[in-house]
């Protein structure tokens, strides 16, 4: 790692962890989801030995708080990184910080994912800086990721208090060249300094008042760090008619959109979006007549500007949101061009007419080829009945719901889906609830929906689908995998969990296993009381990744018996292997590119078409 | 230089990531500004997986408007036309590589595969330029960016960039054997004449 000053091409994500080690940050953690978990690669980057801080991946967001919560209370610097839906898994502990002396200096980083592009919603985490009255900064660019870091720690040292950094997709994912600033490492302080004096630490009745009040000093003091810190600026073009008001990524769509404006407003871009700078704001609207909030997904800071209009009596028309598609999806160029369109007609080029476009069949995610989890879905169909009811949870598993397998009817968010099949058995005699799960969640949010099962005895089945890895974020290892991010470590297995918590019926087997496993969850499905299934097999696109690095590799595929194939489609339609492909004639073949010989497909084909697989050759040279 | 854009657009899988990452250092090798976007997350399992790169002054955002591409990247046949509808500027290229991965409404029945003639008539209806590529005898389908790398070379796709800045940019990001077969590749394939 250089300690002299370098620039290189970085996407937001490793921008961020440079400025990690620049600025001193000692304890980090985090739980994986998308857009953040390069962040992680990143800092896999610097082997351990000389990475000048420890990281973990915890079992999940809430954890990986506390743990930086504690690290900071000993004095080091800490941070914490999830995707926008983890913060709500966390919240119970991140809106307690901003009472709390911090006196190590705590980031709080979050993946806000606009557009909904991997996440279950595309709320807007602004929101939490309101209620728990915690500084928010929000980057546009991987240059301002990794200086508005920097920043965010010195405001969280100076005060003691938490700071949110809240990157979006696109500003996480965005590659630049970045200059960075040299790096002099500081020596370890190994003394633990928590002191109970420097808190109250505690807030029970009598303390959560003042600490509280502190709160809001605190937050009412970071206007004049952010104007000593020149966090907020002003794009001039001398227009004393027009102004926008904007941040994030969608100042830089703004910015590309005005390059083919007949006039350019003025803009305020805002660097801390929480809290606002209140005296900037009241210049910029007292110096235009009409002002246009730019603000992607809702509308916080409109109300906020409005507010200060009123108690300041200022004469300016104020145009924020104009209808409901301005609350929703990512304020891309194309966005933010239709935006500015509606809001001052003439202001932008008219675009020109569309040619015809000729459909393109949709391209949804996919299991993988070989995938553990397409031979579970095609062998538990066969053992429901078209009225049972099943749940999904998060993870790869959820692709089940896609045709044609289409198991799993309903989504909600991490570990939820025991708890929700439980309230779909009850008064239900009739149709069988079958809930899913994977390996990762059960240890994420999934324990306390089953412990629940057990404790209430609610009539349903749990199947948890174990493939060894956080697959869907790029297979980190989980609490089961005898692996943490750093070292070797006892494995938690998932068997004894549930054995430990007095399941009667436990059922086990690898997916690959297909009548088995259907008799399986026939068998579960018929036992009175909480039943469970572990359908497991290996994450097939991680061990494929680890055999091909090997040098004895040979590449293996299946391929079809032509005088064997019966034309019947289920390889095809039914247990829809994206390897196999479907002539126009009806005749199916191998997609060369896609095939890794895993055979799991051979039992789905009652003419015995599917030849065994056999190896096509040596390593490509 | 003024703003060029490239946007690319494969199945995950392909190698879009790697190639978007040669193509943006070789530019920068070129001494251009560059900025650039992938998409990440769920699109990597089979889904569609696209890379935003943008070239020269005055750029801001990494994502391209739509219809403003001067250059889109296809490494499959139905992505290429997806490419085309998005994203190709009227008078722009089309690079794609012909091989077909089945999206899933074809392998259920329900959907027509893209034919080849299909994007060359939305070529012309665009004023476009074409370059199809393919490489019978290509191994491993993870080497068809460099296939495509070395057509984008050969052709002088990208303005001011020549083959040396994308070697620079392959040993800037591949080593060992991994280097020496895409290199390889490269070089033969910037001879060959399989491109129509």
């Amino acid at each position: 790692m250089s300690k002299a000053p370098f620039s290189e091409i970085v996407m937001g994500n490793t921008a961020l962890v440079r400025a990690m080690v620049e600025a001193g940050t000692r304890v980090v953690a985090s739980y994986p989801g998308s857009p953040t978990p390069e962040i992680a690669e990143a800092i896999r980057s610097i082997p351990i030995a000389q990475r000048p801080f420890y990281f973990e991946f915890s079992t999940n967001e809430k954890v990986a708080t506390e743990v930086a919560y504690g690290a900071a209370l000993n004095g080091h610097l800490s941070t914490v990184f999830f995707k926008s839906v983890g913060l709500n898994v966390a919240s119970d502990t991140f809106v307690q910080l901003s009472l709390m002396n911090i006196t190590g200096g705590m980031v709080i980083v979050l993946g806000d994912d606009p557009g909904a592009n991997s996440s279950q919603n595309e709320q807007d985490n602004r929101h939490y800086a309101h209620l728990s009255y915690t500084p928010m900064l929000e980057p546009a660019s991987p240059g301002e990721v990794y200086d508005f870091y920097k920043k965010s720690v010195g405001l969280s040292r100076e005060k003691n208090m938490p700071v949110i950094l809240r990157l979006t997709t696109h500003v996480c994912h965005a590659k630049q060249r970045v200059a960075f600033d040299g790096w002099e490492p500081v020596e370890l302080d190994p003394t633990p300094r928590f002191d109970a004096a420097r808190g109250p630490y505690i807030p029970i009745t009598a303390e959560v008042l003042p600490m509280k009040r502190r709160a809001l000093e605190r937050l009412t003091a970071v206007s004049d760090f952010a104007k000593r810190s020149d966090l907020n600026r002003i794009v001039d073009n001398g227009n004393r008619k027009k102004g926008v008001i904007t941040m994030g990524l969608p100042f830089l769509s703004l910015m590309d959109v005005l390059k083919s404006a007949a006039e350019k407003p003025d803009i305020l871009k805002l660097g801390v979006v929480h809290p606002i700078p209140k005296e900037s704001i009241k210049h910029f609207l007292q110096i235009h007549q009409e002002v246009k909030i730019l603000e992607e997904l809702d509308d916080p800071i409109e109300k906020e500007i409005k507010a200060i209009a009123f108690d300041e009596d200022i004469k300016v028309k104020i145009i924020g949101k104009m209808d409901l598609e301005d609350w929703i999806g990512e304020y891309t160029p194309d966005k933010v061009y239709e935006i500015i369109h509606k809001t001052w007609p003439g202001l932008l080029p008219e675009k020109s007419a569309k040619v015809r476009k000729p459909p393109v069949p949709e391209r949804p995610a996919q299991m993988c080829p070989g995938c553990g989890h397409r031979s579970a879905f095609h062998a538990i169909k066969k053992a429901l009945t078209g009225t049972d009811i099943t749940v999904a949870d998060i993870g790869c598993h959820t692709l089940g719901f896609l045709p044609p397998y289409q198991t799993g009817e309903l989504l909600m968010c991490m570990g939820a889906s025991t708890g929700i099949g439980a309230g779909l058995s009850l008064f239900n005699g009739a149709r069988k609830v079958v809930a899913f799960l994977g390996d990762s969640t059960f240890f994420h949010a999934g324990l306390p929906g089953i412990i629940n099962a057990v404790f209430n005895r609610h009539k349903l089945t749990l199947i948890i689908m174990e493939n060894g890895t956080t697959a869907m974020t790029g297979h980190q290892d989980h609490a089961a995998s005898g692996k943490n991010f750093n070292e070797p470590t006892d494995k938690i297995p998932i068997r004894q969990v549930l054995t430990g918590l007095g399941i009667q019926n436990i059922y086990e087997t690898d997916t690959y296993q297909q009548t088995e496993l259907t008799r399986l969850v026939k068998q579960a499905l018929s036992d009175d009381g909480f039943s469970v299934v572990i359908a497991r097999h290996p994450c097939m696109l991680k061990f494929t990744r680890e055999q091909r690095k090997k040098p004895a590799f040979k590449p293996r595929r299946v391929d079809i018996d032509q005088q064997k194939c019966n034309q019947i489609h289920i390889c095809v339609e039914k247990f829809a292997c994206p390897t196999f492909v479907r002539k126009s004639d009806g005749k199916v073949e191998i997609n060369p590119d896609l095939c890794i010989g895993d055979g799991s497909c051979l039992q789905t084909c009652p003419s015995a078409a599917i030849k065994q697989p056999e190896i096509v050759g040596d390593k490509v040279q | 230089m003024k703003a060029f854009n490239i946007y690319m657009i494969g199945v995950g899988g392909q190698g879009i990531g790697m190639l978007s990452e040669i193509l943006m250092r070789a530019s920068d090798h070129a001494g251009h500004q560059t900025i650039g976007v992938d998409t990440h997350g769920l699109a990597q399992r089979g889904g569609v997986v696209t890379s935003h790169l943008r070239l020269g002054e005055g750029v801001y955002t990494p994502l391209i408007s739509q219809g403003e591409a001067d250059l889109v990247v296809g490494l499959e046949r139905h992505e290429a036309l997806r490419g085309i509808n998005g994203y190709l500027k009227h008078g722009g290229t089309l690079i794609y590589y012909n091989t077909v991965w089945q999206p899933l409404e074809v392998r259920l029945h329900i959907a027509e595969e893209v034919d080849e003639e299909t994007i060359s008539r939305q070529c012309r209806l665009n004023e476009a330029r074409e370059i199809r590529v393919f490489s019978p005898h290509l191994k491993e389908a993870r080497m068809q960016n460099i296939v495509v790398l070395a057509a984008i070379d050969k052709h002088a796709l990208i303005p001011g960039v020549a083959a040396d800045h994308y070697r620079q940019a392959m040993t800037d990001l591949m080593d060992g054997d991994t280097l020496k077969k895409n290199l390889t590749l490269f070089e033969k394939e910037g001879l060959v004449s399989n491109n129509s």
